[in-house]
């Protein structure tokens, strides 16, 4: 090592793999549930997918002549945020001049359901119509997050694409030249956050231990600068708390050894988490490289090599911890992104050093190649497509290196290469290790790069350590901090929170248990309270079905499973019928008998209602 | 003229009970809602108009809140000693005061009808926010009023409702804790009523989102852009007891 190593920090970074993206959004929707579904951040989509070419989310965020966002590097070669430095934030601290309006994202709506049972008898079928979640007032739906999914307005939207704009003809929309893939994105939990950096309060801050970038909720005073700062636009502004959130990089999850929910729901498995050592002394100076096409170069050299025994000195020497180290050995991340050099920053000329990763899709070459009668999966043909492919090289050099076509070229070698390679191995060829060797790889390297994108196995995708810092962390355990139901007498602890002599919780407790497989089904399909025996409260009874206890006991064999649990004596007496009776055939029954026509009199055992019924359900 | 038992009360007893409500609330405030702490910015809603109205506001009312610091803190007999005469000084403070008034009365005026206009920025306002506007709106005009009723005066020739020898004193007075009642108590009954607007203002500051005012970010101009924080060592400290969260 001949440059010295300044002080190491660890970054839980992030992988995708674009050529295995279908764009599902399961990603979004998981996230969304997890973190963002609360009123005053509707619009607010930590991660969110795009379909490229597009606009992106919010509406031309790629366009910083426009936004400002990012930094600028000075005639002096110093680096300054693109908006400006601190007096001109401060200046311009009354009204933020380059904030993206409601507009540019969307405006948030809802349907107007209750129309839909309080609207008067009439001939018509009452419809839901929209209406803002912001105002109240009926709006015109005219855009969503993503409203250009799969090149939807085609031309007229995607021709708003900056990128697009900036390499001209080189994308076609006509349908039969065409090209489309997805982006996902999530923040970018840069190196040198330029939000961060906007912050006049200093509410906004990169964690030491594994960087990840977050909004202290108790500073943020709603200046709304960090939003203007990420070039991302990965910042929002939650308009009910006037107070800015972002994506957290799941690391309540994160820290305790899981995948992102992002990462975890991925049916693609498309997503790598690993640590990234990388030395902090050399990040400014790398941002601030003069030309932005050495950006991914520079970005490059401020990751550390974990393996190299003066890098494992120098990171104990800075306090972390040897897992973390150990992990680092082992980190997607830094596979993928430094030893074989397939993944690339997104956008690396803001000069933020983004920690989200991306390996380019290679377009779907192999058929193309194959409907021309060439060997679709020989290395040679496949090498020499790569400047043909229906996704132009150039569009992908403008997301990911600045515009430089050598490293996406690169990358695309290795991935034509990948599967060159295997195909003989799959056909029990001999291995032709000139392959691996014509783009710079060995045989070997080839291989693992496979395994880990193509066979994408959990524990090799997911290498995250668990979090430092904390005395109970660093002996590898962590302690949940506490249960807020687990106080003194509370259900956490048994009981139920102090004897209650009326309402709801007055009687006797119940017992808490795991919900087992039938009971859940019981409970989902039934119309009735279900489960263990209690005491029915007739205030909350609807009048449906048999609650234990209410009625007469009925014959035994006309009365439903959950009548018998609620006997105990009998239950035992039974059980063995019981068993019995839990056969499918005797589930299925549940369904009328939980219809609410349950009553006196209803279908005996053989009657026409529960044959029908059961046809039903093995007809669909 | 000597005060009333009502000008003991209003300029002897009530700036403490405002001062103790102002620290007090500002403390409280701190300590239990620093997440409610914020501007409560509606730019995301609307930015055409806030972009105009809101620097013309707040530039507006920074010049007027030096104008009162210089009105109120400085004595007389300084500017005297430098050599600025009385004349001088008041044709200087009512007209920079009158434009500095006037345009943050325009500011919040704008402001003011683009948050009823439009349509989520209104939804978005609460009763607090209503109640605060119609005290700031009140004391920016008693304030206005004070200024045009003493540039009358001088034009006019008379000097009596010279606030420098009347609310200034007083104001001084309150904070070396002996209230000089009488020199308030002289005053014209616009100053009066100037005054008792601006110590309702104050006393409900810390309880409306003008708290934000107090966290003018002037630090950042100091420090790194940059920050690394590193995790608590023990979960946050929770500023009060934790208890059930349903009862």
């Amino acid at each position: 090592m001949a440059k010295r190593i300044g002080r190491v920090m660890a970054q839980v970074a992030m992988v995708m793999n674009l050529d295995k993206c279908i764009g599902c959004h399961t990603c979004s929707v998981t996230c969304k549930q997890a973190w963002t579904n609360r009123s005053g951040m509707e619009y607010v989509w930590f991660n969110n997918v795009e379909t490229r070419p597009g606009q992106g989310y919010p509406r031309r965020y790629e366009d910083q002549e426009r936004w400002e966002g990012g930094w600028r590097r000075t005639a002096a070669g110093r680096l300054k945020p693109r908006a400006g430095g601190r007096l001109k934030k401060l200046a311009t601290i009354f009204a933020n001049p380059k904030m993206p309006s409601i507009q540019d994202y969307y405006e948030p709506w809802t349907y107007d359901y209750e129309h839909l049972v309080s609207a008067p008898l009439g001939d018509d079928i009452p419809g839901a119509r929209p209406r803002s979640l912001l105002t109240g007032e009926p709006v015109k739906i005219e855009w969503s997050a993503n409203w250009d999914d799969d090149l939807a307005g085609g031309e007229q939207l995607g021709s708003q694409d900056p990128i697009v704009q900036r390499i001209g003809d080189k994308v076609r929309f006509e349908y039969e030249q065409a090209f489309m893939f997805y982006l996902p994105r999530i923040c970018e939990h840069c190196l040198n956050p330029s939000c961060v950096a906007s912050c006049p309060s200093g509410a906004m801050y990169k964690r030491a231990e594994d960087g990840i970038v977050l909004v202290d909720q108790d500073k943020c005073r709603g200046w709304r600068m960090c939003v203007t700062g990420c070039p991302y636009k990965k910042v929002y502004f939650n308009h009910k708390t006037g107070k800015a959130e972002k994506c957290t990089l799941c690391y309540p999850r994160v820290e305790v050894g899981m995948p992102t929910v992002c990462s975890e729901t991925c049916v693609g498995r498309l997503r790598y988490l690993g640590v990234v050592l990388y030395d902090v002394e050399r990040v400014g100076k790398a941002a601030a490289v003069k030309d932005e096409q050495d950006l991914y170069e520079a970005q490059l050299d401020v990751f550390l090599d974990p393996d190299d025994r003066e890098v494992q000195a120098a990171a104990a020497r800075d306090g972390i911890p040897d897992r973390w180290i150990e992990s680092a050995k082992r980190s997607p991340v830094h596979l993928l992104a430094k030893k074989f050099r397939v993944a690339l920053p997104l956008h690396p000329e803001y000069r933020t050093m983004p920690m989200v990763w991306y390996i380019p899709p290679l377009s779907p070459v192999v058929d193309a190649l194959s409907e021309t009668g060439h060997d679709g999966e020989d290395a040679g043909n496949l090498f020499a497509a790569i400047d043909t492919l229906r996704i132009p090289v150039e569009y992908l050099a403008e997301l990911f290196t600045a515009g430089d076509p050598e490293p996406v070229t690169a990358v695309l070698a290795k991935l034509a290469a990948m599967r060159a390679h295997m195909r003989r191995v799959n056909l029990g060829e001999e291995r032709d290790e000139s392959i691996a060797a014509s783009v710079g790889m060995t045989g070997e390297d080839v291989e693992r790069m496979y395994r880990l994108l193509a066979l994408a196995k959990y524990d090799e995708r997911y290498v995250i350590p668990t979090a430092y810092g904390v005395d109970e962390a660093d002996r590898g355990v962590i302690d949940e901090i506490g249960c807020s139901l687990d106080f003194e007498g509370g259900p956490g602890m048994g009981g139920m929170g102090g004897q209650v002599p009326f309402g709801e919780a007055s009687g006797r407790p119940r017992p808490a248990s795991v919900e087992t497989f039938h009971a859940l089904r019981d409970r989902q399909t039934s119309d009735a309270n279900s489960g263990p025996p209690r005491r029915l409260n007739l205030l909350n009874w609807d009048g449906k079905g048999r609650p234990p206890g209410l009625f007469p006991e009925r014959d035994q064999e006309d009365s439903p499973a959950r009548d018998q649990k609620s006997s105990p004596a009998r239950d035992q007496k039974t059980s063995p019928e019981r068993d019995q009776e839990d056969s499918p055939e005797r589930d299925r029954r549940h369904g009328p008998e939980a219809d609410g026509k349950g009553g006196p009199g209803r279908d005996g055992e053989n009657g026409p209602g529960r044959h029908r019924r059961t046809g039903d359900e093995e007809g669909t | 003229m000597s005060p009333t038992a009502l000008d003991y009360l209003l300029w002897g007893a009530l700036p403490y009970v405002v001062i103790a409500v102002l620290v007090g609330g500002t403390i409280w405030r701190y300590r239990y809602d620093r997440f409610g702490w914020t501007t409560r910015s509606s730019q995301l809603y609307e930015s055409r108009l806030l972009r105009i109205a809101s620097p013309v506001f707040h530039f507006g009312l920074l010049v007027v809140i030096i104008g009162h610091v210089v009105g109120l803190l400085i004595p007389e007999g300084w500017t005297d000693a430098v050599g600025i005469t009385n004349d001088m000084y008041h044709v200087t403070a009512l007209s920079l005061g009158a434009i500095a008034g006037v345009t943050t009365l325009g500011g919040i005026t704008l402001l003011i009808w683009r948050r009823r206009t439009t349509g989520p920025v209104f939804s978005a306002t609460t009763v607090n926010d209503k109640v605060m506007y119609a005290v700031l709106v009140a004391a920016i005009l008693a304030g206005l009023a004070t200024t045009l009723l003493s540039a009358v005066a001088g034009l006019t020739g008379g000097h009596e409702a010279d606030y420098r020898e009347t609310v200034s004193p007083w104001f001084r007075s309150v904070f070396v804790l002996q209230p000089d009642v009488a020199a308030m108590s002289a005053a014209s009954g616009a100053f009066k009523l100037h005054t008792l607007v601006g110590l309702a203002l104050f006393a409900l500051f810390p309880f409306t989102r003008l708290v934000h005012a107090f966290s003018a970010p002037v630090w950042y101009l100091f420090r790194p852009y940059v920050v690394y924080r590193s995790r608590d060592r023990e979960p946050t400290p929770v500023s009060r007891p934790i208890r059930r969260g349903w009862s």
